[in-house]
């Protein structure tokens, strides 16, 4: 039987991945944002997982408003870095693990979770950042030849209004917890969630940024996720700016942990370019 | 307060609902369009013939050739989108969001470092925030 061994989130800033690919982690202005991955990075590869389920958002480049899925899944071997309007980034080729993405696919849709299946997705800044973060060697985050762990990609439409509920979410997690626990394999599988913390990146309000709002986001992960759930899109774009709405991302991860997580590390850095960098490391309460 | 009113009520910010996105439609598949190289190149070597491609309104073609990054959020652009026209130009989302916003990428960039724009006073254009 596979199993759900822990969970992380973190921001998945764009610029983030530009400072990694250019060298610039070691600098007195990025440095402390990357010392915060180490610890995290201690832990994931004491886990070290099989799979990484990893919950994101495509920015307008796997998917257009050609075809806006809600919730997509990638079954596919592999998945390549995009070019995001720059070049790839210069990571290593994602492999998927295709038989666990169909099982999941199967099963949450037969649990009434309607998800598109994803054959042919090039991934962007908000799958190969949070990789780069984690897998990367120490504060320089320099990626390996191969991603040690495989990886399972949840997308979810944070771009187009309305974007599923925080409610919505955390039941997807539920019931891919549900799904991993009827897999025939032994797989010990970490969730990702990502994006966030607050920012807003367009119009006049560009920038804002709600420290408190975001800690208290943090603690009731652990503390109430209950009331994490019920926080209406509303309430997103006011408080932690229009593009803030990520932070529903991290509700699927959290809804994959079960009834009761505990926090293992936390770190909060301002700024990353326009953003509130978080980063959370969860486990499932035995 | 209804939904879109609530909508319309945070200062600064433009949701991209389906009103936007219908408006936005072929700008930000123009936009979008700027993924591949080749495209890239025909763009800068002629932005008017390229743009003929794509039949966005006048106005909108007026906020690409001007860059206008707060006029063609206006019309409908919506920010993932627009910043592969940025990339494209050598622009980061932070240059964006200064010109946006109406300050220079320097003064963004320290506001930024200072903590970020405070949320106080940002809540509401109507109510006390």
């Amino acid at each position: 039987m596979a199993r759900i061994v822990g969970g992380l989130a973190t921001s998945h800033v764009p610029a983030v991945g530009a400072a990694i690919d250019l060298g610039k982690t070691q600098t007195d202005h990025w440095k402390p944002l990357f010392d915060g991955y180490e610890p995290a990075q201690q832990w994931l590869a004491r886990v070290n997982p099989d799979v990484i389920v990893l919950v994101y958002n495509d920015h307008a480049t796997a998917f257009s408003l050609e075809i806006i899925p809600t919730f997509g899944i990638g079954v596919a071997e592999n998945f390549p870095p995009a070019d995001e309007g720059w070049g790839p980034r210069p990571v290593p080729t994602v492999e998927g693990h295709s038989e666990l993405a169909w099982h999941l696919s199967e099963s949450l849709i037969l649990d009434e979770f309607d998800m598109t299946m994803i054959n042919e997705m090039p991934v962007d800044h908000g799958l190969t950042v949070p990789l780069s973060l984690t897998c990367g060697k120490d504060s320089r985050c320099e990626a390996p030849d191969h991603w040690p762990h495989r990886v399972v990609p949840i997308s979810v439409n944070v771009v187009q209004y309305p974007p599923p509920t925080g409610k919505r979410c955390y039941d997807l997690g539920r019931a891919i917890r549900k799904a991993v626990e009827a897999y025939h394999e032994d797989l010990d599988i970490v969730v990702y969630g990502t994006g966030g913390m607050s920012h807003q990146l367009h119009g006049e309000r560009a920038g804002l940024i709600n420290r408190e709002w975001d800690t208290a986001f943090l603690d009731d992960l652990t503390q109430d996720p209950e009331r994490l759930q019920s926080i209406p899109f509303i309430e997103y774009v006011r408080e932690t700016g229009a593009e803030g709405i990520e932070l529903v991302m991290w509700l699927i991860m959290r809804g994959a942990l079960g009834d009761d997580a505990r926090e293992l590390y936390r770190h909060y850095h301002i700024p990353a370019s326009n953003t509130a960098s978080g980063l959370i490391v969860l486990e499932p309460a035995a | 307060m209804s939904e879109q009113d609530q909508f319309d009520d945070i200062p600064g910010t433009y949701l991209f609902d389906r009103h936007r996105s219908r408006q936005g439609y072929h700008l930000n598949m123009f936009f979008f369009s700027l993924m591949k190289a080749e495209n890239r190149e025909a763009f800068l070597a002629d932005e008017e013939g390229y743009l003929d491609r794509f039949p966005m309104t006048p106005e909108q073609r007026t906020g690409v050739l001007e860059r206008d990054w707060l006029g063609m959020i206006k019309l409908g652009a919506n920010i993932y989108y627009m910043s592969k026209f940025g990339a494209t130009l050598g622009r980061s989302f932070q240059y964006m969001a200064g010109a946006m916003s109406g300050v220079s990428q320097e003064q963004y960039a320290d506001m930024m470092k200072a903590g970020g724009r405070a949320i106080d006073g940002n809540r509401s254009k109507s109510e006390d925030n």
